[in-house]
């Protein structure tokens, strides 16, 4: 057991963020490449200005049409990817480990809002599930890889959550919480996850001809 | 008319389909899908597919999917899961009845207005990707009977309505003696090269529409302008090799109408109530060629009139007096940023603008452009059932007074004018130019 | 007809006429034009309703026309237009008709010594080529891109050589077009025919095709290239070897090909116009080497300078030596002379114009509303309502400029040191 946690604790966490920063470089050096070499025209039509408006404007909560329509996804959308990034960043535990390992530490959250935090992923993860299950516009374009990329997402919170509380079996929990959160992040560069790299460059490119070119609102 | 549209609905034979899909093998297929999407393709498409996160969002803005209460085959994402997705996951490994399908859904379920670009949170372009879907299919040999019709008249006399190089010029001297009736000295000066601006205008226009050559001509005379049209081909702005993803039609016909602008040696070409033309020549069929922006500045007739209503070039004996509602055409409003320009301009010749909602950006699209209506009257009925929810839109506004139904745009009048009469709205539809017409001062 | 060294080259302005005073005998008068020996004005002039003619130096036409169109200078001086009378057009030079009359006519072509016209005609919807009053034997129910050869002996157009209805697409795309010259058509059929050229000695015809949907080349007296591009545009014939030139598209790139095969080493965003030197040693074409960059590219190389907007009107001096353009950046014009640009720029600028020895380029030029001359970068003092394009004495040491101020039309011979000055 121990040496399981040792390997999924040391060697393979590099592995993984060797392979999350590898893979999220090379999808962006990629996709830029791509560019380069076969529609360069993009880059004459990219504006600063503009990429940000849109950036900024779809950043917003309840600042688009569509948003305003949705007001509950809204709020479970924004809720979400804000606790998704910032809970495992400034999470007690994880900045201990990395004390203990490197010397190196900040802010943390406060447990019980960290705690909050979670269980608005988990939360907001449940509401996707059945979001994609009841409706029929979601379901329509949802695949099996939909399922398994809200449970790879789900499970570092759910798993961590159990960890949190000690509830049974800790090493074995810990370990799983360990290597769900790895597969997580090498998920982002090679699957549909990589949405957090691709978003804002589709959303700066739409931003961009729609102010630069179309003179028009793109939200 | 309707009876037999109905009829229509049941099986919908197309015979650029059935023929185009005789001749198709798994090869060719596949080839011309890889070319398409290996080849020709490149970073957008990849984003585009690999961010999407199948969320549905884009479903509440597309007229079809909400005209058909809701069925997710119509949504934006649902489109494309229909064509590309497959076509992506099989490697281009596709039957020739999908490709038939393929081509139907993105030839005639969308109307590549981009409004679900506004609605997917990562800006995420679907028209394109019909569009793409449409290359495809052009390179299959599989789109339409009626739109390929139209390519082909493109590729051979470079306009829109088989009209041959004589007919149109004779067309236009028919004109200014029509209009000489009026204004005894209205010339519609023909090759007048170093004239400020070159008026061009879409093939239906001499073909089926003389009167607006006429009514522009009036404007031109009475605001003085130092204007002039060509007497060759590359007159005609439109832009049907653009829809059926014959690019290489489509640049043809805009170099024609680029280099005879230059030939004229123009400041300006000032462009008719048309919206998939401006699209053409201010958006895509320039950037084929090369030209990030058109090399000769483009101006719509919105943007035009609102010039010369604002520098009084124009004046307004007497506002028009029935209300009237703004239908905003997404090529010129979405595409072209005139909302606000074609407001001034209704409110400047008209008593009473009452709009409808949603409006500017936000409006539902025609449902007949981006090609659809020019698929011809086999998909009439795809066009009035995919589009109940305009007919809402509209009505509501009648409700509310408006009794004349503004459309700035060739293709968004024809398409309103069919949902008008499907629906029995009882609207009257007019272009900004024939109430212009009306309420300007002219000599006497 | 005085050739250009029998002009009068004498410096100095003589006024020719007041075209202000025309106005009082006729209706309306349309837009002038001028002799190329700058010797007459001439103008369509409405008399009543229905009822046209043609006014020269403020003497009419003899004959009365129910409608003129197009009046243009031929060259030679000779002064042609189109001309309808009982519903029949036919051309007229110097006030004469031809006496082929027809549906309609348009395009009107001179060749460079202006001896030969060319138009295109329709009689009872069929349609075929007239040059000099003589008719085509032959006639299509359509006809585009009409050419009159280089030295103005023969005419050639795409035609349509299979009638089909509207709507038969397939029909269609088995082929109904074809190339015709002097109305004698190709065997083979092609789904497009676009621009033509006919050769120097008038021998050869080419012209770029489309072979199916996707596939394009260019076909030389009917035979195609045995190779297919994406997409091609005109071909030239080269005036001394013969060879075919055509820019060509393959995977998403433009390239200059020759007779087939790939000539230039590099690919462009866009190329065309290609066009040979007057001694035949110099190939250039327009072209954009990156997206949205537009310049010269002189024997594939292209100048370094490049424009957002435009590049047009190129042409090579005499002496082929030397390639000048016209360009646009944003909203003004400029002059680009073998990649150098000149200083002052322009509200609009016309094709450069290069003196006999290559050593001076003119123009005709707008700035704030009014016409004038630039030389070698240097703009004449005086501008005016309108001018016509300026034209160089055979020596090259003087211009002949054609102007019209408060309706008066001038005619300046100025000599070069004088604008240089």
């Amino acid at each position: 057991m121990h040496s399981i946690y040792n390997f999924v604790s040391g060697p393979l966490a590099w592995l993984a963020f060797i392979l999350f920063i590898g893979g999220c470089l090379y999808r962006l050096i990629s996709l830029m490449v791509l560019v380069h070499r076969k529609e360069k025209f993009i880059y004459s039509y990219m504006s600063l200005k503009y990429s940000l408006r849109s950036i900024f404007r779809w950043s917003t909560p309840f600042a688009t049409e569509n948003m305003r329509r949705h007001p509950a996804l809204t709020i479970v959308a924004f809720a979400f990817h804000i606790c998704l990034i910032l809970t495992p960043l400034f999470l007690l535990a994880h900045v201990t480990l990395i004390e203990e390992s490197w010397n190196l530490s900040w802010w943390t959250l406060p447990e019980g809002l960290a705690e909050i935090m979670t269980l608005i992923v988990v939360a907001a993860c449940v509401f996707f599930l059945v979001r994609r299950l009841v409706n029929p516009e979601v379901r329509y374009v949802t695949s099996v890889s939909d399922y398994i990329l809200l449970a790879i997402v789900a499970a570092p919170f759910i798993t961590g959550f159990l960890v949190y509380y000690q509830w049974f079996g800790y090493q074995t929990l810990l370990i799983l919480h360990i290597l769900s959160g790895e597969v997580m992040l090498v998920a982002i560069p090679f699957t549909r996850l990589s949405h957090m790299l691709f978003a804002p460059l589709t959303r700066a490119y739409m931003g961009s001809e729609f102010g630069g070119v179309r003179h028009a609102r793109d939200w | 008319m309707t009876e037999a549209a109905v009829k229509e609905e049941k099986k919908i034979t197309d015979e650029g389909l059935e023929v185009g899909v005789q001749n198709l093998t798994a090869e060719r297929i596949q080839k011309v899908i890889n070319r398409v999407l290996k080849g020709e393709s490149g970073a957008r498409l990849k984003a585009y597919v690999d961010t999407c996160v199948h969320c549905g969002l884009c479903s509440e803005a597309c007229h079809y999917y909400l005209s058909h209460d809701k069925d997710p085959q119509y949504s934006p994402v649902g489109k494309v899961k229909q064509t590309l997705w497959k076509m992506l996951k099989a490697r281009g490994n596709v039957s020739a009845d999908f490709i038939k399908r393929a081509s139907e859904i993105a030839s005639t379920e969308c109307n590549a207005c981009k409004r679900c670009a506004m609605y997917c949170p990562f800006g995420i372009d679907i028209a394109y990707m019909m569009l793409t879907v449409r290359r495809i299919c052009h390179l299959l040999g599989v789109t339409p009977l009626y739109i390929q019709d139209t390519a082909h008249s493109h590729a051979v006399t470079m306009n829109q309505m088989w009209i041959k190089d004589d007919e149109w010029i004779d067309t236009l001297q028919w004109q200014e003696e029509e209009a000489q009736a009026e204004i005894p000295t209205l010339r519609i000066p023909l090759e007048r090269e170093g004239a400020d601006i070159m008026y061009s205008v879409i093939g239906p226009e001499p073909k089926f529409q003389a009167q607006l050559l006429y009514q522009a001509a009036v404007i031109m005379d009475v605001a003085g302008v130092d204007w002039t049209m060509p007497a060759t081909p590359g007159w005609d702005n439109s832009d049907m090799a653009m829809y059926t993803g014959d690019n290489e039609i489509m640049g043809r016909v805009k170099r024609a109408h680029f280099e005879t602008a230059a030939r004229l040696r123009v400041n300006r070409i000032v462009m008719g109530e048309c919206g998939h033309a401006f699209r053409s020549v201010y958006d895509m069929g320039n950037r084929w060629l090369g030209w990030r922006m058109p090399p000769i500045p483009i101006v719509h007739a919105i943007d035009f009139y609102y010039e010369l209503i604002q520098n009084k070039k124009i004046t307004i004996t007497e506002k028009f007096k029935e209300p009237v509602t703004l239908h905003d055409p997404c090529n010129v409003i979405r595409g072209g940023g005139l909302a606000e320009k074609a407001r001034y301009v209704v409110n400047a010749i008209c008593e009473e603008l009452i709009e409808m909602h949603p409006n500017r950006e936000h409006n539902y699209c025609c449902c007949a452009g981006g090609g659809v209506i020019n698929c011809g009257p086999p998909y009439k009925m795809t066009r009035m059932d995919g589009n109940r929810i305009k007919a809402e839109q509209l009505f509501a506004a009648k409700s509310r007074g408006a009794k004349i139904l503004i459309a700035p745009c060739h293709n968004c009048h024809s398409g309103l004018e069919d949902i008008n009469h499907h629906y029995g709205l009882g609207y009257e539809i007019k272009f900004i130019s024939d109430i212009l017409y009306e309420v300007m001062d002219k000599p006497a | 007809m005085l050739t250009r060294i029998e002009w009068d080259w004498e410096p100095g302005s003589r006024e020719i006429a007041n075209i202000g005073q025309w106005q009082k005998k006729f209706n309306w008068i349309e837009e002038p034009y001028v002799s190329p020996n700058g010797e007459r004005i001439a103008a369509i002039v409405n008399l009543a309703e229905g009822e046209f003619n043609v006014c020269v130096n403020g003497e009419a036409w003899e004959t009365v026309f129910d409608k003129i169109w197009h009046l243009r200078f031929a060259p030679d001086g000779r002064l042609a237009a189109f001309v309808s009378e009982m519903g029949e057009w036919t051309v007229a030079v110097d006030g004469s008709a031809w006496e082929h009359k027809f549906g309609y006519v348009w395009d009107m072509m001179f060749s460079p010594d202006g001896k030969n016209i060319a138009v295109a005609v329709q009689q009872d919807m069929k349609y075929s080529m007239a040059l000099n009053d003589v008719v085509w034997a032959e006639t299509f129910s359509n006809m585009t891109n009409p050419t009159l050869s280089p030295d103005g002996s023969r005419t050639a157009a795409a035609v349509q050589v299979v009638d089909f209805s509207e709507g038969q697409i397939h029909k269609f795309q088995e082929g109904v077009f074809t190339a015709a010259l002097d109305g004698k058509t190709w065997d083979a059929q092609f789904v497009n025919v676009w621009r033509t050229a006919i050769s120097a000695d008038s021998q050869n015809l080419a012209a770029e095709v489309r072979l199916d949907l996707y596939d394009y080349t260019i076909a030389v007296n009917g035979t195609p290239w045995p190779q297919t591009f994406d997409c091609v545009w005109e071909p030239i014939i080269h005036p001394q070897n013969g060879a075919v030139i055509a820019p060509v598209r393959t995977n998403g790139k433009w390239f200059l090909a020759q007779d087939g095969q790939i000539l230039w080493d590099r690919k462009f965003v866009q190329l065309w116009h290609p066009m040979v030197s007057p001694n035949g040693h110099t190939l250039a074409a327009i072209v954009a080497p990156k997206y949205g960059r537009w310049t010269m590219a002189v024997d594939g190389r292209p100048w370094r300078v490049t424009f957002k907007d435009l590049l047009t009107d190129a042409v090579f001096s005499p002496d082929g030596k030397r390639v000048a353009a016209v360009a646009k950046n944003d909203a003004r014009w400029l002059m680009v002379v073998d990649g150098a640009v000149w200083q002052n720029t322009f509200d609009r600028v016309w094709q450069p114009i290069f003196s006999p020895t290559g050593e001076t380029v003119a123009a005709k030029i707008e700035r704030n509303g009014k016409y004038s001359l630039a030389v070698n970068d240097r703009i004449w003092h005086q501008a005016f309502d309108a001018i016509w394009n300026p034209v160089f004495s055979p020596e090259g040491d003087k211009i002949l400029l054609r102007t019209l101020q408060d309706d008066i039309y001038t005619r300046h011979v100025l000599p070069i040191e004088e604008i240089l000055r």
